[in-house]
Formats: structure tokens, sequence, C-alpha cells
């Protein structure tokens, strides 16, 4: 009696540690299901920006073979002296420094302020004027941009004319035109106690005391991340600076896809030198503030593109 | 807040400094909508009723550019080229994205590596990878050849076939797909664990949890990033004039592409502004249409019903 009892529980611990067994087992195979598809689809992303690297190394003979030679068989670091013998890359690149630097004061100044107007200040006109900058976020852009060469190349002329400078992408910076950023901060604002608000009134501080003593220091991780948004996205932007701005003043996007078209059929290692010349500052920006890229894309539901 | 009531409103020093404050605070906005935004747009709709070439005086043609406009095979070309762009790519990244953020919430090792690699091409600014798959795509040098070769698939001139220069477009734009990624991850972290739970002891195995809980509660989400998505896809620029200049035989002809070129290269400056309102409408049509829609399938989680 007791050794058929003890017979049948030791089959069913077999027969439970055999399932067990096999449970682990297709838990690993999905397992390394998913990790097989993880890296494929890793790769995909990495090889592209991977292959333009090591091609900017390559010599042009490395490049026009078939089959494709994945790596350069001594890395030519004279490629990028070339390249930027070819084309002023450094003036572009410190043309875009500067519209970067200045479109991120613009930005944040003026954005902070309407946003705190938004959110802690009330007066007649303020829902429907925040519901017209919540319209000019979905506007687009192509509209605007053939009315506004017009207006920057014969309504403003001060101190010069404004085609070819600057100003036409740093000055609408500096009047809170993007009301994705408005919004952002607005958001943040808004959740900021105001007792502490009002304890500064009583005080005598003044709207603008308190805007710069208590909310910047508080909202930083919202400026921050509106900060790396602007000046990626005026980084990126190719069609305003193609519109507006002379060779002298070409940005890095526009200043080396002029190079792109004079070299496509022969130098394609100067054109990767030049690609990852423009790659590089945003990698480097990327590690350094990955926490801000984030939150920027999940606080604004879209980041940059 | 704890203010005034709005009857006394008036009487109140303290309430009328606020209301000037509330103005002052948000002019930057007020003069920038002013500006650069309404007065352009203003513009705009003055010059769709001008002929002007930016030398001679603009002259009053009435609706002949819109005439002109309604009879322009190229203008219908280019709005079919951008809506096959943007329908195609749009659901297809989301789809991606989705399915990344699935794969990368549960926990696996090397997850931090994994949504670093498939967010990398976001980073990647645009002219740079408008170089990179211009080359990429090479009928003989490309990358894109080489890895579909090991696979037996025959070359193909992708840039240079009609057929294939817009899916060649969409692969580009799915590559890049880490913004919706990580906006949907965020998301899906917020799933509440009580419905899920609920949805298991009502006996629902992880296939049904997904789509009768997750997905649900993951449409706003997927409703907002469908109505960007189709809004900034709708205005693709760059990648064409960079990679194709719109050819072969106009299949990358878009509608930006158009007007860019009517109004800075063939000085067609009131044409351009009436192919611009085309493309506004449409817009402005679509982001209408979505709204619409979107009381079928978009679950809001505090809605009364």
């Amino acid at each position: 009696m007791t050794t058929t009892i003890r017979a049948t529980s030791l089959e069913a611990a077999a027969h439970a540690a055999a399932q067990k067994r096999q449970r682990q087992r297709s838990a690993w195979l999905q397992r390394m299901g998913v990790h097989l598809l993880l890296i494929l689809l890793a790769l995909m992303s990495l090889v592209p920006v991977l292959w333009m690297i090591s091609s900017s190394l390559k010599a042009s003979t490395e490049i026009f073979v078939i089959p494709i030679e994945w790596l350069p068989r001594t890395p030519r670091w004279e490629n990028y002296a070339t390249a930027f013998d070819r084309a002023p890359i450094m003036l572009y690149f410190w043309n875009t420094l500067i519209v970067c630097v200045f479109a991120v004061l613009g930005v944040l100044a003026s954005s902070a302020l309407v946003a705190f107007s938004f959110s802690r200040l009330r007066w007649p006109g303020r829902n429907f004027f925040f519901g017209l900058l919540l319209a000019t976020m979905m506007l687009p852009g192509i509209i605007l941009i053939v009315p506004r060469f017009l207006m920057f190349s014969y309504v403003f002329r001060w101190p010069g004319p404004w085609i070819g400078s600057f100003l036409p992408l740093i000055v609408p910076t500096f009047f809170a035109t993007n009301g994705l950023y408005v919004f952002l901060i607005r958001q943040f604002f808004l959740g900021i106690p105001v007792e502490l608000e009002d304890a500064a009134r009583i005080d005598g501080a003044s709207s603008l005391r308190i805007l710069w003593q208590i909310f910047v220091p508080l909202s930083k991780p919202v400026l921050i991340t509106v900060l790396i948004l602007t000046f990626m996205q005026f980084y990126n932007e190719f069609l305003e600076p193609l519109v507006y701005l002379k060779p002298a003043t070409w940005t890095l996007a526009v200043g080396i896809r002029a190079m792109n078209d004079s070299a496509y059929a022969t130098n394609w290692e100067l054109v990767f030198a030049t690609g990852t010349f423009m790659l590089a500052p945003m990698v480097i920006i990327f590690f350094a503030a990955q926490r801000y890229f984030v939150e920027g894309v999940t606080l604004s539901g879209f980041g940059g593109r | 807040m704890n203010r005034l009531p709005a009857a006394h409103a008036h009487t109140s020093p303290f309430r009328r400094r606020e209301i000037i404050e509330g103005y002052l605070f948000a002019a930057p906005f007020l003069i920038g909508f002013l500006v650069f935004v309404a007065f352009p747009m203003g513009w705009a709709l003055v010059l769709n009723f001008q002929r002007y070439n930016l030398l001679a005086p603009p002259r009053w043609v009435g609706m002949d550019n819109v005439t002109q406009v309604m009879a322009d095979p190229k203008v219908w070309q280019s709005l079919w080229n951008t809506a096959y762009y943007a329908f195609a790519s749009v659901p297809l990244q989301l789809a991606l994205a989705f399915g990344c953020a699935v794969l990368l919430n549960q926990p696996i090792r090397g997850r931090n590596f994994y949504r670093t690699a498939l967010y990398m091409p976001v980073i990647v600014p645009i002219v740079v990878s408008a170089f990179i798959w211009q080359r990429a795509y090479h009928p003989d040098f490309g990358i894109v050849n080489e890895v579909i070769g090991w696979f037996g698939f025959a070359p193909r001139a992708w840039l240079f076939e009609p057929a294939l220069a817009i899916p060649a477009f969409v692969f580009m734009r799915i590559w890049v797909m880490g913004t919706q990624m990580v906006i949907f991850l965020a998301g899906l972290q917020n799933v509440p664990t009580a419905l899920l739970e609920a949805a298991a002891l009502d006996g629902a195995g992880p296939w049904r949890k997904f789509w009768h809980v997750t997905v649900p509660i993951l449409t706003p989400v997927i409703f907002f990033n469908l109505i960007v998505g189709v809004i900034g896809n709708f205005q693709v620029f760059a990648p064409a004039l960079i990679m194709t200049k719109g050819g072969p035989q106009d299949a990358t002809l878009f509608m930006v592409l158009y007007i860019y070129r009517n109004a800075f290269e063939y000085s067609k400056i009131g044409y351009a502004a009436a192919v611009s309102w085309v493309l506004f409408v449409v817009i402005i049509l679509l982001t209408i249409v979505q709204f619409r829609f979107s009381g079928r399938w978009v679950y809001y989680e505090n809605d009364a019903a």
C-alpha cells in the first residue's frame, strides 16, 4: 500500500519536474527568439550609420568594389582633412552653433514668459489665445515659408537685409512661435504649488522675480528638455536655412548638402566624412543627456521628429 | 487658486495688475503670432491671386493660379506621391515602433542596449541620413543590394526605378521609429497593473490581455502619433531634394518640393503660394477626418460614458 503510494507520488514528481523542464525550455526558446529579433533590429538600426563611419575612412578604391568591403584596410584619417579643404566645413559649423545658441536662448526666454502667463496669470482672452497657440502646433510650416521669405526680403530691412543673415532663423524664436515648447513648460508650471507663489507675493515680489527665482529653478528638468529639443531642431533644420541663408552663412545641413551634390559620383568618402562630422555632436549630446531625450519624448509625445 | 472672485475683479488693483502682467508676459506670443504667423498667412492668401516673379511688381490675376493648379498634372502627381509616402510610412512606422516597444517591455537582458540601438537613427540629422541612404540604395556599391543578395534577391536600382523610389523612401522613414517606440514604451509602463490582473482573474491569456486591455488603453497615444505623423510626413522635403531631386520621372516629386521649386527655382511666387494652399487644405481635412473617426476607436479612460 505504502509502496504504491510512494511510487505514484514519485512518478508524479518526476512528471512535474519534466513539465517544469519543458516549460523552462520553451521559455528559454522564447527568450532566445526575442533576443534574435532584437539583435536583427538593432543591426538594421546601426549598420547604415556604422557603414558611413567606416566608409569615411576608406580609399575610393575600397568603396567602389563588388562585393562590398565593410572595413577599410588601413583607416585614412586624411579623408577628413581633404573634406575640410574642399568646403568651409568649420565655417558652417560655427554658423550652426550661432543659430543654435541664439535659438535656444530665444525659445527658453520667450517660452518661459508666455508659459507663466498661460499657467499662473488670469487675464481676459487667455483661453482663446492658448487655443490659438495649440492650433499653431498643427499648422503646416510650408504655408509660411514663401510669404516669410518675402517678408524678410522686403518688409524687414533693419539693420540691413534680413535674407542672407541669421535673423530670419533667430528672431522668431524670441516670440514663442513654437507652441510645443510653451505647452511643455506651461504643463510643468501648472504643477508648482501655489503656496510658494503666494508667499513670495505677500513679500512683495513681482511676477518677473517669482518666475526667475521660484519657477525657473524648480523647472530645470523641463527647461533642459526644451533646450535639447530646440538645439536638435535647429541643428537639423534644412528647408528654412536653405531658403533664408547665403553661402557665407550656411549652416552644416545646407553646406554639406551642397558638397554632396558635387561629390556624389566620385568622392563618397569625403561626403561620409562630413556626414560623420555632423553626426558626432548629436551622439555626444545624446549620451551626455540621454535622460532628457527620453523625458522630452514622453513629455511631449513627440520629440523633434 | 484662492484669489478674489471675478465679480470684484475690476475693483482690485492687484487684479488689474495681474491682467496687465498677463498681457505683458504673453506679449511675445501675441506679437509673434501676429507678425510671424497671421501676417504671412494673410500674405500667402493675397499671393494666391497674384502673379509675381520677384523682378516685376506683383500683378493681380484673379483665379488664374487656382485654375492653373487644378489643371496642373504635377500638382496631382505630387499630391499622390506625398499621400502614398505618408499613408505607407505612418502606419508601418507606428506598427514597428509598437512591436519593438512590446518586445522591450519585457524583463530581458540587454534591454538598455537594445533600446539605445533602436533609438539611434533618431539622432542622425536628416541630411546625414539622406547621404547614407542615397548611397545605401546605390545599384552597384550600396549595402541594401548587398544584404538582400545574401537572401538570394536580385539587385535593384532603388532610387532610379519609379515604382521602387517611394517604397525605398518609406523604408528609410520607418528606420527612424525610436521616438514613437519610446512613447509607446512609456505608455506600456503606465498600463494599470490592476486592470491586467483583473483580466487575468477573468481567465484572459497574454494575447487577450494585450488586445483587450493594453491596446485600448494606448489608443489615445496611437491616435496622437497618427495625427502628428501624417502632418509631419505630408511635409517631407529634404530626402527628396537631396537623394533624387524629385526623380525618377517625378516619382518622388513631393508637394513641398514642388512648392519650393516654383517659389525659389522658377520664381513663380504666386503659383507656389497657390500650391501650398492645396497642401494646407489637405492636411487640415485629414486632421479633421482623423478627429471625426477617432471616436470609433480611441478609448479615453476618463470618459463618462
